[in-house]
């Protein structure tokens, strides 16, 4: 969920790629939101890697998290310092071979990364929507990606697989759309936030509100709400830690200084990280799309809309082959909450594999090297494909 | 794929599976039976597995497996899902083998048992004559770092099946060397001669 302007490079890489945008549902045919607005035009960015095969077999969807974009592996340009967020995993021989499959990583809508979101202009007024733009949900976003799949024209995904806000997109898929889906992979997800991240989320919210210069969302033309977002973003980042690698990371050393200097400066390391990761994050995102992205999370619950509130129900309409990873120090989308969802699949007679990986680096994980989830990924989508011939 | 690629106990059980049967095996380890059953036999495969790396091991070779507790995950299966439920070599280690195989005869029609024979000659002598815990070569642990808490023999087993309701549809006492790959059936004197046995059950 994080740490994508940190990402490792490893091995070979799938080279230049090119954010590719696609435009659709014109103000004649607009996209029906599940809040019941309309929207339109939409725009999507969106990137692919790999040979898509004659048959249009091969193809992995992969989504990303609340701040990622659809820059998922190589480099725009060959001076670029480094390359997409999960360059670790996507790639020739790597854990999502792109020898073997054709990769699109799309963003979402509601995004500041090239899609349709608050910073985009609305056309109506010619100005930036800012909070005009209508709130939006996890299965707005997948509609909107199955508009693009339709379009590419892609009947049936060999998989689905995300982390985090990407991992609900990858349940949302199965469920929305189970026919398409052969398999799928959420990573360090949920079905449904628990009360402790929409907390999180909320407090994050509120300190962008309260920045003075959020100005309701339409602060475009002046002044951004940095110090709001920033602190966001540090809020995000306790969340994708975690007690021990904190502990690991920083204890309570001290930042460029030997002895406590009693003021309010960033004197631990962790303040002093937290603090770099807010303005760090201002650069490259907008506040506002962090507003809608959460509350599409916290919105987010797979058993509400397709069970009644019964997760054994929501899952009986999937249809793919799943694996279920979770991490052992992720306390934001804890352990208990990927085997609720695998339970609810074994009670529905569905293909499943789950992996609870040891792992000190919090929910973060999942975006960190770590041979045992490429050669978890490798197997499990060998034996999809071996499946399917 | 030949069966003496297995095992030699796994081949016997294998012998026993029919082809394109659903299978659930409890304490899968690295899915050498379960991915041996699939690719020679087309089995709907699914494996429990609590140790992470031979989780992976599994995930790596394209069967269905989940990490967890075999007492717990086997509970959320509904009646009768598997033709067969399959505890290889791990009955003995469990705390309440009794609920276990109920359970196992819950979510299958059949089940397969097998673990070490308490029962074996080397055992026995051991203990009358050194008056000590038995440790041999198929049970090498001393008693305060055994896996193995449930102690029993072949009569045992067959005497639990009777009590319990269920019948014994197959079984082999074997005799296995080099590390359990090769061994042989064991026919005279079995609860005195083998080192391990394989139960196929049934409900009555």
């Amino acid at each position: 969920m994080s740490e994508y302007t940190d990402s490792y490079q490893t091995g070979q890489t799938v080279g230049i790629v090119e954010k590719i945008f696609f435009t659709f549902a014109g103000s004649s045919d607009p996209l029906k939101l599940e809040s019941g607005a309309d929207i339109g035009p939409l725009t999507l960015a969106y990137e692919t890697c790999g040979t898509l095969n004659p048959d249009k077999t091969n193809v992995i969807l992969v989504l990303h998290a609340l701040s990622g974009d659809s820059h998922v592996a190589g480099y725009y340009d060959p001076k670029d310092a480094k390359p997409g967020w999960w360059d670790i995993m996507v790639g020739p021989g790597k854990g999502i071979d792109t020898d073997q499959y054709f990769v699109i990583c799309s963003n979402i809508i509601g995004s500041c990364s090239g899609s349709t979101g608050p910073t985009s202009i609305n056309p109506e007024t010619g100005k930036e929507y800012g909070t005009h733009f209508p709130l939006i949900t996890i299965g707005d976003m997948v509609e909107a990606q199955k508009a693009l799949m339709d379009y590419l024209g892609i009947g049936s995904l060999l998989s689905v697989i995300g982390g985090s806000v990407g991992g609900m997109q990858v349940l949302e898929w199965c469920a929305r759309f189970p026919d398409m889906v052969k398999s799928a992979v959420p990573l360090a997800t949920t079905s449904r936030h628990s009360a402790l991240a929409i907390a999180f989320n909320e407090v994050a919210r509120q300190a962008i509100m309260a920045d003075p210069n959020w100005n309701e969302g339409h602060y475009y033309s002046g002044k951004k709400p940095d110090m709001g977002l920033a602190i966001a973003r540090m809020i995000g980042h306790i969340t994708y830690l975690s007690d021990e690698s904190m502990r690991l990371k920083f204890g309570r050393k001290l930042q460029n200084r030997s002895a406590l200097s009693f003021e309010f400066g960033a004197e631990f390391q962790v303040e002093s990280y937290l603090q770099y990761q807010g303005r760090k994050f201002i650069e490259r995102f907008d506040a506002n799309s962090f507003l809608y992205i959460t509350k599409a999370a916290d919105y987010f619950d797979l058993a509400r809309q397709y069970g009644s509130g019964s997760m054994v129900k929501a899952f009986s309409r999937c249809r793919a082959k799943f694996l279920v990873v979770s991490y052992t120090s992720d306390w934001l989308y804890p352990t208990y909450q990927s085997k609720e969802m695998v339970k609810a699949m074994k009670k529905n007679d569905l293909d499943v594999s789950f992996c609870e990986i040891d792992a000190q680096w919090g929910h973060d994980a999942f975006l960190l090297p770590s041979d045992r989830l490429d050669h978890l990924m490798a197997g499990f989508l060998k034996g999809v494909s071996d499946e399917i011939e | 794929m030949k069966s003496s690629d297995l095992r030699y106990d796994l081949s016997l059980i294998a012998s026993w599976i029919e082809e394109g049967s659903r299978v659930l095996e409890l304490g899968c380890g690295e899915g050498d039976l379960l991915y041996w059953l699939k690719k020679e036999k087309s089995v709907k495969e699914r494996g429990i597995e609590i140790e992470e790396s031979k989780v992976e091991k599994c995930i790596e070779k394209g069967i269905s497996v989940l990490q967890g507790d075999i007492n717990e995950e086997i509970e959320d299966y509904p009646d009768n899902t598997f033709d067969y439920a399959i505890c290889s070599q791990t009955l003995q280690q469990v705390f309440e083998p009794r609920s276990l195989i109920h359970s196992m005869m819950r979510v299958a029609k059949r089940g397969v048992v097998s673990f070490p024979n308490f029962g074996h000659y080397k055992v026995r002598m051991q203990l009358a004559l050194t008056g000590r815990a038995p440790v041999t070569k198929d049970l090498p642990y001393s008693w305060h770092d055994t896996p193995n808490i449930r102690v029993l023999s072949l009569l045992d087993f067959q005497n639990f099946t009777d009590e319990v309701g269920y019948k014994i549809l197959k079984n082999a006492a074997i005799n296995t060397k080099n590390n359990q790959r090769h061994g042989k059936l064991i026919t005279v004197l079995p609860n005195f001669l083998a080192t391990y046995g394989i139960f196929l059950i049934g409900k009555e």
